[in-house]
């Protein structure tokens, strides 16, 4: 049966159409989910995608997390049932929702950034990165003012040696985060969240590779190795 | 009525580059003197009836909630 992915469209997302393309692409169906209502409709997987939900009012991702949609939503992915992908502002509002751990901050340059970002794979043990290899190279977009990635010592240290670490930026990291850090998961790997955004980069017509793809089809791996995960399991 | 005013910095080890460029600008128009800025957030809550200590409990609730992040963000609240 083809996989049902959700995409949350919240006031002021952006990128969801690109994600559910990017989920068309690999195999799977996408289904448009609406943050004001509190219903996963029985998915497989979510995206949560780029922009500036509810305006980036507060802090980004601040006020999405308590969007209805996000009450069924936090308790699956922290049992580690449901997979989530936060890309962006997706990553943005795991972070508020603590599902995943420190925070995005401001570019320490101050600037937007908008570019093709060559990004490390660090870990492939994610429900959204089994594809890859650790320590491939990709080239996909990084397109954020607020994607500075802070946590304390403590935590970087239990990131990195518990494998947590999902990508860096190859290079100096262009917005100053924390040890280069682009993309972390929880401690079951199926919540994950990155910075730079995987589903610009699905098709040679508009974006700077295809290297992004696979964020997709690890994804449909990932559902097909593992017994079906109800999205209502608190 | 009674106001509540939350005020909301980032941690002290946390960069701000905001502060850091506001900063920049006032050494530019002359105001010396200036060591640095952090730029902070200021929330005026209107409660009902008196701030007593109940209502002070929920504004804090709310701070810790949903006005600061508690990763980054230290609050103090004061009635004003």
């Amino acid at each position: 049966m083809t996989a049902r992915v959700g995409v949350v469209t919240f006031p002021g997302s952006l990128d969801d159409r690109d994600a559910e393309r990017a989920v068309r692409l690999a195999g799977a169906r996408p289904v448009s989910l609406w943050h004001d209502e509190p219903d996963l409709r029985g998915v497989d997987a979510v995206v949560l995608p780029g922009g500036f939900s509810y305006g980036d009012y507060l802090r980004c991702g601040a006020i999405a997390r308590f969007a209805p949609v996000m009450n069924e939503l936090v308790p699956a992915a922290r049992s580690g049932a449901l997979p989530v992908l936060g890309i962006c502002n997706g990553f943005q509002v795991l972070c508020e929702s603590h599902l995943l751990p420190g925070a995005l901050t401001r570019n320490s340059s101050l600037r937007f950034i908008n570019r093709a970002q060559p990004v490390r794979i660090e870990s492939t043990a994610t429900a959204w990165t089994n594809r890859y290899t650790a320590g491939e190279e990709i080239r996909i977009v990084l397109k954020s003012g607020e994607g500075n990635f802070v946590a304390d010592d403590a935590t970087l240290d239990e990131l990195e040696r518990s494998g947590r670490v999902v990508a860096r930026y190859a290079g100096d990291a262009p917005n100053g985060a924390r040890r280069g850090i682009a993309g972390v998961s929880n401690e079951h790997g199926n919540v994950v969240g990155l910075m730079p955004h995987p589903e610009h980069a699905v098709e040679e017509l508009t974006g700077p590779s295809t290297d992004g793809l696979d964020f997709f089809t690890s994804l449909l791996a990932h559902l097909e190795s593992s017994p079906a995960a109800p999205a209502a399991i608190g | 009525m009674a106001r509540v005013v939350v005020d909301v910095m980032l941690k002290p080890e946390i960069l701000d580059p905001q502060g850091q460029a506001i900063a920049g600008a006032c050494e530019r128009l002359g105001f010396s003197g200036v060591r640095g800025i952090r730029q902070g957030k200021r929330f005026e809550v209107e409660v009902e009836g008196e701030a007593d200590e109940a209502k002070l409990d929920e504004v804090r609730r709310m701070a810790e909630t949903l006005l600061a992040n508690p990763v980054i963000e230290d609050y103090s609240l004061h009635v004003g």
